[in-house]
C-alpha cells in the first residue's frame, strides 16, 4: 500500500501496464521532455526515464496527429495511451475520435480492434472558456466510445488499467482539481485527495457505480469534482435531517443504472449533479432513463443541477456562479425534499 | 517473378479493377445497387502500380474511392461485390458499403471516407510497424483535395519527424469533386509540398503503371529499410464523375480527350503487344477469365443472404 494522489495513481497504472505489456505506450504533447512537466498535470512525469522516448512519445502541437497516430497504432496491434493536454483541445481531433476511432470496429463488421485510451483533463479552474470545458455530453453521445471518470486515487488506478486492456477506444475524463498534482503544476483550489492505493494488481470493471455515502431521503448521482461537492452538501443536509445517498457512477459509458434504480427505490428522490452544461448532458440521459424505468419509485420529479448553458467565464465570481456549488446543491436538495 | 509475368499480372489486376468498376456502374444504373458510388475508372495504374510489390502483411489506407486499392491489395472480389449489395457475406458484413471496403486480414482497414482522415491513421500504423521492429510499410492513398486538409500537414510532419515507413500516395486527378486543383492551390505540384516536411517528393505519371510501380518500389524500399516516408504525386484523371450523378460539366472537353487518350489500360496493353510480352490471344484469355470472375462475384453477391436487421446492433464494440 502507498498513499497516492490521482496523478500518482494514474502514473502507477500506466507504469504497471507498460511493464506488463510491451505494446502499451504513451503519446502526447510535453509528456516526456526532460525538464518538462510530464504532461500538463504531471501524470507521465518520470516515465520516459524508465521507458525511454520510444514509448513515451512527445508530439508536435498537433491533436489530429496524436489521435490518428493512436488509432493507427491500435489498429496495427499496439495499445496507445494518448494524452490531450486539456479536454477542450479534443475538439481539434473530433474527426479522428468520432468518425474514425468510434466507427472503425463497426464499419469493419467487427473485425478491426481499436484498443486505445485517450486521457483528457476537464473542469473549470479559472483559465477561461477554452481550458475549462466538461465534455461528457459530447462523447457519451457517440456510439463506439467508452467514457470513464475516475474520482479517487483507487479508482484512477483500477479503472485506467481496465481501460488500457479494453479492446475499444476509451475516453478517460480526469478533473484538474482532483489530480493532486504537485510542484509548479499544482492547482490553487485543488482538493487534497490522497488515499491508500494497493501496490498489487487490481482492475475495476466498467459499469459499476460506487455508493460513496449511504442515505435514505435523496439519491444524488455526481461525478468527478461534483461528487465531492455533493458529499459536502450531504454533510450539511444531514445536519438539517435530510439523509442523502451519494453515488459516483465512475463510468458513464457503460452506465450502471441498476445501482441508481436500487437507490431510488429506497429514497424515492433523484438529483443529478454534473459540471458539464445542462442541455442534453449525461444528466439529462440519466433523468430520462429513470423516468422510463423507475418512474413509479419516484415521489418527486428528477432534478438536475448542472453548469448553466454558457461558456465558462474567467472572473472567479462568475465561474463560481455558473458551476454547481455546494450551496446550490444544498438548496436544490431542500427544494427537492419540499416538492 | 520475371518481368513478363509481372507485367501480365499488372494488366490482369488493372483489367479487373476497370471491369469491376464498369460492372458496378451498370448495376447501379439498373437500380439494383443501393447507396452511391465513387469510382476509380482511369486511376487503375495508381492502385496497381503502388500496391503490386507490397506484401500481404504490409498495410494500405484508402479513401472514399477505394475499389481499386482494395482489389490490388487482395481483398476478395466476391466479398467486395457482396458488400456493394449490403450482404452478410460482404467484406464488412454489410456495415461498410462502397466507401468503406477493406479486410484487415490482408492489411486493409475499412477505407476512410472523410477526406484527409486516413493520413494520420496511416502514420499511426507506420508507428506501430516501427515500434514492433518489423519491416512492414504502409501505403496511404489520398487525393489532391486531401492535400489541402490540415490532417495532411499534421500527418506528413509526424511521419517525417518519426521517420516512419509510410508512403503517401497522392492521386492527383485534378478535381476535388468539381473544384479544379489550380483553383485551390498555389504550387503547380503537390509533390512540392514534401519539402516543407524535409522528405522526398516525387512526381509520377499516374497513367503509366510501370512508372508508378518504379516510383513505388523506390519509396517502399526506402521505407522498408528505415529511410522514412516519401510523398509521391501520381498525375492521373477520373474517367467518370466524382460520384453517381456527376456528369462532369465542369471539365473541359479537350482536357478530357487528352487524358482519355492516355488510358492506362490501353497503354499497358499496347506495351505488352509492342514488346511481344504476350500475344493478343493470351490477353483475351486473361480478359475473359476476369469477366467471368466478375459475373461470378455478382451471382455470389445476389445469392448471398441479407444480414439480419438486428445485426446492426452488433460490433459497436469489439467482441460485442
Amino acid at each position: 500500500m502507498a498513499r497516492m494522489t490521482i496523478a500518482e495513481a494514474l502514473r502507477q497504472a500506466i507504469r504497471e501496464e507498460m511493464r506488463r505489456d510491451p505494446t502499451v505506450f504513451c503519446i502526447g504533447e510535453d509528456i516526456g521532455i526532460e525538464g518538462g512537466f510530464g504532461g500538463a498535470f504531471t501524470v507521465t512525469l518520470g516515465l520516459s526515464e524508465e521507458f525511454g522516448h520510444e514509448r513515451i512519445i512527445d508530439t508536435p502541437v498537433a491533436e489530429t496527429l496524436i489521435a490518428g497516430a493512436a488509432i493507427g497504432a491500435a489498429i496495427a496491434g499496439m495499445r496507445p495511451i494518448a494524452d490531450v493536454q486539456y479536454g477542450d483541445f479534443i475538439f481539434c481531433m473530433m474527426d479522428q475520435i468520432v468518425n474514425q476511432a468510434a466507427k472503425m470496429t463497426y464499419m469493419s463488421g467487427g473485425t478491426v480492434r481499436v484498443p486505445m485510451v485517450l486521457r483528457a483533463p476537464v473542469g473549470a479552474t479559472t483559465r477561461g472558456a477554452q481550458h475549462a470545458q466538461s465534455i461528457e455530453g459530447f462523447f457519451t453521445h457517440v456510439p463506439g466510445l467508452k467514457v470513464i471518470c475516475p474520482a479517487t486515487p483507487y479508482d484512477a488506478k483500477g479503472l485506467l488499467k481496465t481501460a488500457i486492456r479494453d479492446d475499444n477506444p476509451v475516453l478517460v475524463l480526469e478533473h484538474k482539481l482532483l489530480y493532486g498534482s504537485k510542484g509548479v503544476r499544482s492547482e490553487k483550489s485543488a482538493l487534497s485527495l490522497i488515499e491508500e492505493v494497493p501496490d498489487e494488481e487490481y482492475l475495476i470493471p466498467f459499469g459499476e457505480a460506487a455508493i460513496r455515502r449511504e442515505g435514505t431521503d435523496i439519491t444524488i448521482v455526481a461525478n468527478l469534482l461534483m461528487l465531492y461537492r455533493s458529499l459536502e452538501a450531504a454533510e450539511i443536509l444531514a445536519q438539517e435531517g435530510i439523509s442523502v445517498e451519494v453515488i459516483d457512477p465512475r463510468t458513464l459509458v457503460p452506465f450502471d443504472y441498476r445501482t441508481i434504480i436500487a437507490s431510488v427505490q429506497k429514497t424515492s428522490r433523484l438529483m443529478i449533479v454534473e459540471e458539464d452544461t445542462r442541455r442534453n448532458g449525461w444528466g439529462a440521459e440519466v433523468a430520462a432513463q429513470i423516468a422510463e424505468e423507475a418512474f413509479y419509485y419516484l415521489d418527486a420529479p428528477v432534478r438536475r443541477v448542472a453548469t448553466y448553458d454558457v461558456p465558462i467565464p474567467f472572473a472567479p465570481v462568475m465561474e463560481r456562479y455558473v458551476v454547481p456549488s455546494v450551496e446550490r446543491i444544498v438548496q436544490e436538495a431542500r427544494n427537492l425534499m419540499n416538492s | 517473378m520475371e518481368y513478363r509475368e509481372r507485367v501480365l499480372r499488372m494488366y490482369e489486376m488493372m483489367y479487373r479493377i476497370r471491369k469491376y468498376e464498369e460492372k458496378i456502374n451498370s448495376l447501379f444504373l439498373q437500380g439494383i445497387l443501393p447507396g452511391t458510388i465513387h469510382q476509380s475508372l482511369g486511376q487503375e495504374a495508381c492502385a496497381v502500380g503502388m500496391l503490386f510489390d507490397l506484401r500481404q502483411d504490409d498495410y494500405v489506407v484508402s479513401t472514399h474511392r477505394p475499389a481499386g486499392h482494395a482489389l490490388a491489395k487482395g481483398v476478395s472480389l466476391h466479398s467486395m461485390m457482396a458488400e456493394m449489395f449490403g450482404k452478410s457475406t460482404g467484406c464488412c458484413r454489410g456495415k461498410g458499403g462502397s466507401m468503406h471496403v477493406g479486410d484487415i486480414k490482408v492489411g486493409m482497414p475499412p477505407a476512410i471516407a472523410i477526406v484527409g482522415g486516413g493520413l494520420p491513421i496511416a502514420v499511426g500504423i507506420g508507428l506501430a510497424c516501427k515500434m514492433q521492429g518489423s519491416d512492414r510499410v504502409v501505403v496511404c492513398f489520398f487525393g489532391d483535395g486531401a492535400s489541402n486538409e490540415g490532417a495532411f500537414h499534421e500527418a506528413l510532419n509526424g511521419a517525417a519527424i518519426w521517420n516512419l515507413p509510410v508512403i503517401f500516395a497522392c492521386e492527383n486527378n485534378l478535381y476535388a469533386a468539381s473544384t479544379r486543383v489550380n483553383k485551390v492551390m498555389k504550387p503547380e505540384h503537390i509533390a512540392e509540398r514534401a519539402s516543407a516536411y524535409g522528405i522526398p517528393g516525387r512526381i509520377v505519371d499516374g497513367m503509366d503503371v510501370l512508372r508508378v510501380n518504379e516510383g513505388a518500389r523506390m519509396a517502399i524500399e526506402r521505407a522498408r529499410s528505415g529511410g522514412g516516408p516519401t510523398l509521391l504525386e501520381l498525375k492521373t484523371y477520373r474517367f467518370c464523375g466524382h460520384s453517381r450523378t456527376d456528369s462532369c460539366r465542369y471539365r473541359d472537353k479537350q482536357e478530357e480527350e487528352h487524358w482519355l487518350a492516355r488510358d492506362p489500360l490501353k497503354t499497358l496493353r499496347n506495351h505488352i503487344l509492342d514488346q511481344k510480352l504476350a500475344e493478343e490471344n493470351r490477353l483475351k484469355e486473361i480478359e475473359e477469365q476476369v469477366l467471368e470472375q466478375i459475373e461470378e462475384s455478382v451471382r455470389y453477391a445476389l445469392s448471398s443472404p441479407d444480414p439480419a436487421p438486428e445485426e446492426a446492433l452488433q460490433h459497436v464494440f469489439y467482441g460485442e
